[in-house]
């Protein structure tokens, strides 16, 4: 048993936080270059981390590619986080996929929204790592 | 430092709102950059302040929200974000200080109560270079003066409505 294990009781939770494949959505590539050292703070060390800009750019790579866990910003030019969900949950590859959104827009009204839209978490900029984790970790581990 | 970023600033009162702004900034820096902004002990110049950051605020609330900093500080704030020594001023020190902005923004609008779901954010801009003059149709100016790393880093709301 790892120290990831050890760190969070269960080596199912280590498994998850180390196998799993990520897609970071965000016009900044500052914030993406955040988020991806924030999941690393957490401990959750992903195989793999694919980058998009806006909405457009993640349907462009979730075509290609299979991931574990999306975190996506809201307001994005081109193409929404908002709008990325619903047309992503309505694809055949979307289903039980969770998407966490990371954004400055933290009102009780745009929580509603995304998560009406399908998002699973929503995180609030600025966040501490322990916020990420808390998170994903929620989500990762529920039962479809 | 620990912040109870769960908590709004109560009422809507514009006494409050100075006061927000501050702790939305230090929220920001030491969140974000792991930077413990400092109060400066005397009023500082704005001189050489040659790199502004500015998100518009459109709903409720109406104006526009300017960090203004050194370009020295720009490339060290840049540099803190993306954990790295050195970044020199080009695309990322300018997505870096959007971003500052715009979580400042977000942060203070959130810690306001009614004011979260009322208030739109438009997407940051940023300015490189002191020489330029800025006027808008403001009837109230909020200012906070900060200290990052012992350079002066200046935040500026400006009220339309």
């Amino acid at each position: 048993m790892g120290e990831d294990a050890l760190e969070y009781g269960t080596p199912r939770r280590a498994r998850i936080m180390d196998n799993i494949k990520v897609l970071i959505v965000d016009d900044s590539a500052v914030m993406r270059k955040i988020v991806e050292r924030s999941l690393r703070q957490a401990s959750i060390n992903p195989a793999q981390v694919l980058e998009a800009g806006n909405g457009v750019e993640a349907l462009a790579a979730l075509q290609t590619a299979k991931v574990d866990l999306i975190l996506c910003d809201i307001n994005m030019p081109v193409m929404d986080g908002l709008e990325f969900i619903k047309q992503f949950s309505a694809l055949k590859n979307g289903k039980g996929v969770p998407v966490v959104m990371i954004t400055t827009e933290g009102s009780e009204a745009h929580v509603v929204e995304a998560l009406a839209a399908g998002a699973r978490g929503y995180i609030r900029k600025p966040f501490t790592p322990d916020q990420v984790k808390e998170h994903v970790l929620a989500v990762l581990t529920e039962k479809p | 430092m620990n912040f109870d970023r769960s908590a709004t600033i109560a009422g809507t009162g514009r006494e409050c709102w100075p006061s927000a702004l501050q702790l939305a900034v230090e929220e920001v820096f030491e969140l974000m950059l792991g930077s413990a902004l400092e109060i400066p002990s005397e009023p500082l110049s704005s001189d050489g302040l040659d790199v502004t950051s500015m998100v518009g605020l459109a709903g409720q609330l109406c104006g526009v929200l300017s960090v203004c900093c050194s370009t020295k500080s720009a490339n060290r704030i840049a540099a803190r974000m993306l954990a790295t020594d050195a970044v020199t001023c080009g695309p990322q020190v300018w997505d870096a200080m959007g971003e500052i902005s715009n979580m400042v923004a977000g942060n203070f609008k959130n810690k306001i109560t009614g004011l979260g779901d009322g208030c739109m954010l438009s997407v940051p801009t940023v300015i490189s270079g002191g020489d330029y003059s800025l006027r808008s149709l403001i009837n109230e100016q909020i200012r906070v003066m900060l200290l990052f790393e012992g350079e002066p880093l200046c935040v500026i709301l400006e009220v339309h409505n």
